[in-house]
């Protein structure tokens, strides 16, 4: 199930882990929306007619664009792609605590959007100057309320664990204020220094300390565990939903499903090639306006790049990896090979398997990227 | 053979020796516009790369002279200290040598040691200033420089661009007439000279020759008198761009001979050829069979790759004579070999040589000099320590000399103190200082050579912010405190990380190796000591805390290449890793000890 994904590269301001593409140059938002609508001229084809069943609006900052930019852009994409957006099953926009009211919620559902995605991060006050972020707590209160009584059933919210001075009691009470919400799905990430960021830049320069492994990997083990104890799955590694609750789009992603980013920075997959477009907004919008032309690089995958990539996210999934799925894509000796690798892995309590797939075990998923690694070709 | 001239160029690394090599073969036609790839002589990816010739290699060069063709047989040198005995077999295929300075860095050490063993050779030494084009030529000084140093007159000095071409002609025509044509005799028995062998996977070994004395055809039956073996010289022929085949290779002539040799043990640059009807019962004076000054582990990272390695080694040394291993059993790393190389360069090019051509993946241990040491027991009796596990226990030893060398350094007058703290520092001792002109000073000690091969270099450069040269020869053995230094990780004596010092230096060393190998070591799940032992005593300790994570939880989206690649680097880091005990060690690790920060 093809799915399509529109970057919106603006924020209001830098939070201090993020190395997203984004420009706080707000008063290029119109220029951007032209050009988008020149790519999706351009990459009309790129998916099969009729497939497309997930739309996905990140960033950025989605939130920054008004509900006419937000209902232009869709129309457009409706008729250049000949879409449907309202009968599409999934059709996420992400926002932020701070530019949300709930007439703008509304809005965005009468143009179709059936899925928030609220980057709350921290119902702490501390946490959230600590990371630079533009709202305070009582705006992530609000705008949860806020996405229920505009409507929305279907809400995730992002939250970040092992922030400095985060203790383990407050992780659990956030992750526990989220369930007592209702949330029905749960994006929760460890804070992680990038490079090119300002905590980087923070570390390097000894104002923040260290980031604590320790402290990550018992909140990350409290995470699982709490919100377990709540009937949430965790149905990838960082992903957590009630029964019937996961994202479809992101969730196609790891099954190597087709899909079409459009917009700076945003990556596209065909089942043989990715491609990403330049992650720069003055030169994406010039070329496009200017000359009618995406700047984008291109990679033709390999047999091998399919398998790593396989297996190193579906190895992150509850599904794990689908031994029937991969007998059907891959060479013989791939599997072979993956029989072999797995061996020292399960003696280690990191993998069961059976005869249909291979999974991770909670201690696994500590490890999940060295264990990828291991089952590459 | 009147019409036939051999020269080489000596030339300090980046004074444009190639550069004007190139120069010399397109204005004579040798080679075509078309062909012309910068620095056609250094055809080994690493030389380019590293912008230095290691092997030598011939061309001949055809050049009319006042109407008359003659034939110049350019022979390229190496110029760097690992390789000097190549350096001397090449220029004693020569009667010339044209003498490359540059015009904005002056006389470098290197060129000094090499002019000596030409003059040595009785070489006619042509001086060319090259780069007088460029900004920050200082003709005059280099011209003083050149004027002091040989005793030539200002006016015998060409002034040249290798960039722009400049006086590209006067140097072809200064060899014509001043480089003497070669000497020797069609009549006497044939003693040709083999300077350089290439290994060639179609055609076995190709032997590069200068014949002295009566000559080589085709069809010949050949011997080569060091080491006695005798063969058909199935071609003869001329070093162009290519191979050219003719009938016979005159007297004072070079060519190339291919004889079915398989093995380059066999060919022993130096060696010298004769005909087995007629043959000569000399052999050309100056034949050394090559003696390796630094010794190190080579290990494939697999241990059933053993056989795989042996076999690229033994073809590496079909065109590098002067590598020497044999098999090493290491307990950390399993079945490999001790390998003796001339010098950290020469080292660093066989590792490189080994991944690039031969797609082995290896792991180089801790390099030494080679110790003699005495056992209490038989005082008399040498022992030849090439490796820390050679050596005998402290209880059972008497003594141990390491190798001295003679360091000849040049340099500004500003660098004096710094270079005189620096290798006093490394145990030196001053034996002179001598002004060669009023802005060069030339520095004599007398050091460990042990001192000279981990970073020395690599200091000496950066505390002379490159205006340093440095070149070497080795002197003697003489009694030294040598201690053997172990290192255990979570308790476990890893063998090849054990390294031979100086028991001045052993806390010191202990420490920072430590420290090092903290770096180095990647986390694993479990808390990892590194201890420095010398004997029973431990020394030194670091600590690897336990990784408790290794795990992508942050939002990466669709962007699922760069991770990937991430992850594949990753993996691709682990195949170099060797598992001793419980902890795995990176390829980097073994090799920590030249890393270590002041």
């Amino acid at each position: 199930m093809p799915g399509i994904y529109i970057h919106i590269p603006f924020c209001k301001q830098r939070c201090n882990y993020c190395n997203f593409h984004f420009s706080t140059q707000l008063q290029h938002t119109a220029s951007f929306i032209d050009a988008l609508k020149v790519e999706m001229a351009l990459q009309r084809h790129y998916l099969p007619p009729g497939s497309v069943k997930t739309l996905y609006v990140g960033g950025g900052t989605p939130s920054i664009l008004t509900p006419g930019q937000v209902r232009d852009i869709f129309s457009s994409l409706e008729a250049t792609l000949e879409v449907d957006i309202r009968n599409m099953e999934e059709v996420t926009f992400e926002v932020n605590p701070d530019d949300i009211s709930e007439a703008y919620l509304r809005e965005l559902k009468d143009a179709g959007v059936k899925r928030l995605s609220i980057g709350i991060q921290s119902f702490k006050e501390a946490d959230l100057r600590f990371m630079h972020r533009a709202h305070t707590m009582e705006q992530s209160q609000y705008a949860i309320e806020a996405a229920v009584s505009s409507g929305f059933d279907n809400v995730s919210i992002d939250l970040i664990y092992g922030i400095p001075g985060l203790s383990h009691e407050e992780w659990v009470a956030h992750i526990e204020k989220a369930v007592r919400f209702g949330i029905t799905h749960i994006s929760a990430y460890a804070l992680t220094v990038e490079p090119r960021t300002l905590l980087e830049q923070q570390v390097r320069h000894q104002k923040v300390p260290p980031l604590d492994e320790e402290q990550a990997a018992v909140q990350f083990e409290l995470l699982v565990r709490t919100l377990a104890a709540h009937g949430y799955e965790q149905y990838e590694i960082s992903n957590f939903a009630l029964p019937g609750h996961y994202a479809i789009h992101n969730t196609n992603y790891w099954k190597k499903e087709w899909y079409l980013g459009l917009g700076p920075s945003a990556h596209s997959f065909n089942g043989s090639s990715r491609q990403w477009n330049i992650a720069n907004n003055a030169l994406y919008s010039g070329s496009l306006l200017q000359r009618g032309k995406l700047q984008h690089e291109t990679e033709q995958l390999t047999e091998a790049d399919n398998w790593n990539e396989y297996v190193m996210t579906g190895i992150r999934t509850m599904w794990g990896l689908d031994l029937q799925y991969m007998n059907a894509h891959f060479r013989e000796s791939f599997l072979e090979q993956l029989m072999k690798d797995i061996v020292p892995l399960q003696e280690k309590g990191w993998l069961e398997s059976t005869s249909e797939r291979i999974v991770l075990t909670l201690e696994g998923k500590l490890y999940a990227d060295r264990i990828a690694g291991m089952l590459f070709v | 053979m009147k019409k036939i001239r051999n020269f080489c160029i000596i030339a300090h690394i980046d004074h444009g020796k190639s550069t004007l090599a190139d120069r010399l073969l397109e204005h004579t036609k040798t080679i075509s516009e078309r062909d012309m790839q910068n620095q056609v002589l250094d055809d080994m990816d690493l030389e380019r790369e590293k912008g230095i010739t290691i092997k030598s290699k011939a061309i001949q060069i055809t050049y009319n002279y006042k109407g008359e063709d003659y034939t110049y047989n350019l022979i390229d040198t190496p110029g760097h200290v690992d390789f000097s005995y190549e350096v001397s077999r090449a220029l004693a295929a020569c009667e010339g040598a044209l003498l490359l300075v540059d015009a904005s860095q002056g006389i470098q050490a290197q060129t000094i040691s090499n002019l000596y063993l030409a003059i040595d050779n009785d070489l006619e030494i042509i001086p060319v200033i090259n780069k007088v084009d460029m900004d920050g030529a200082m003709i005059p000084e280099v011209t003083d420089q050149i004027v002091d140093l040989i005793g030539c007159k200002p006016e015998d000095i060409i002034l040249a661009s290798g960039k722009s071409g400049i006086g590209i002609e006067d140097i072809l025509q200064a060899i014509a007439e001043r480089v003497p044509a070669p000497a020797g005799s069609p009549d006497l028995p044939t003693q040709a000279l083999i300077f350089d062998s290439v290994f060639n996977p179609f055609r076995g070994i190709i032997v590069y020759f200068r014949v002295l004395n009566g000559s080589i055809r085709k069809g010949d039956k050949v011997k080569f008198i060091n080491t006695g073996k005798e063969y058909e010289a199935d071609e003869v022929g001329s070093l162009g761009l290519g191979l050219i085949p003719r009938k016979e290779i005159l007297t004072g002539d070079v060519g190339y001979i291919i004889t079915g040799i398989k093995n380059a043990r066999e060919v022993k640059v130096g060696d010298t050829i004769t005909l087995v009807s007629n043959p000569s019962t000399e052999a050309i004076r100056g034949f050394e069979d090559v003696k390796p000054m630094v010794f190190a582990g080579i290990f494939p990272v697999s241990s059933d790759d053993f056989e795989e390695l042996r076999d690229c080694m033994e073809k590496l040394q079909l065109n590098d004579a002067s590598l020497t291993f044999e098999p090493e059993t290491s307990q950390a790393l399993g079945f490999g070999f001790r390998c003796g190389f001339l010098g950290m360069l020469h080292m660093e090019i066989i590792q490189e040589r080994l991944e690039r051509e031969f797609n082995q993946t290896v792991i180089t241990t801790v390099p030494n000099v080679s110790f003699h040491a005495y056992t209490t027991r038989e005082k008399d009796v040498k022992i030849i320590v090439n490796n820390p596990s050679e050596m005998p226990e402290p209880s059972r030893l008497d003594r141990v000399e390491e190798p001295f060398i003679r360091a000849q350094i040049i340099t500004l007058p500003d660098y004096i103190g710094n270079i005189m703290s620096l290798c006093l520092n490394k145990r030196g001792i001053l034996v002179n200082q001598n002004y060669l002109t009023p802005t060069r000073v030339e520095l004599i000690f007398e050091m460990p050579l042990a001192e000279i091969v981990f970073d020395f270099y690599d200091k000496l450069k950066s505390s002379t912010r490159g205006y340093a040269s440095f070149d070497y020869h080795p002197l003697d053995y003489r009694l030294s405190d040598i201690t053997k230094m172990d290192i255990l990780l979570n308790g476990e004596q890893v063998d090849a990380l054990s390294a031979l010092i100086h028991r001045s230096r052993a806390h010191d060393f202990g420490r920072k190796l430590c420290e090092k190998l903290k770096e180095l070591l990647p986390r694993q799940q479990f808390m990892i000591a590194i201890q420095a032992a010398i004997g029973a005593k431990i020394v030194a300790r670091e600590t690897i805390s336990a990784m408790r994570k290794d795990v992508t939880a942050k939002c990466y989206g669709g962007d699922i290449s760069r991770k990937r690649k991430l992850l594949e680097k990753q993996k691709e880091g682990k195949k170099r890793m060797r598992q001793i005990g419980s902890v795995e060690v990176p390829q980097e690790a073994f090799l920590a000890v030249l890393k270590l920060n002041d």
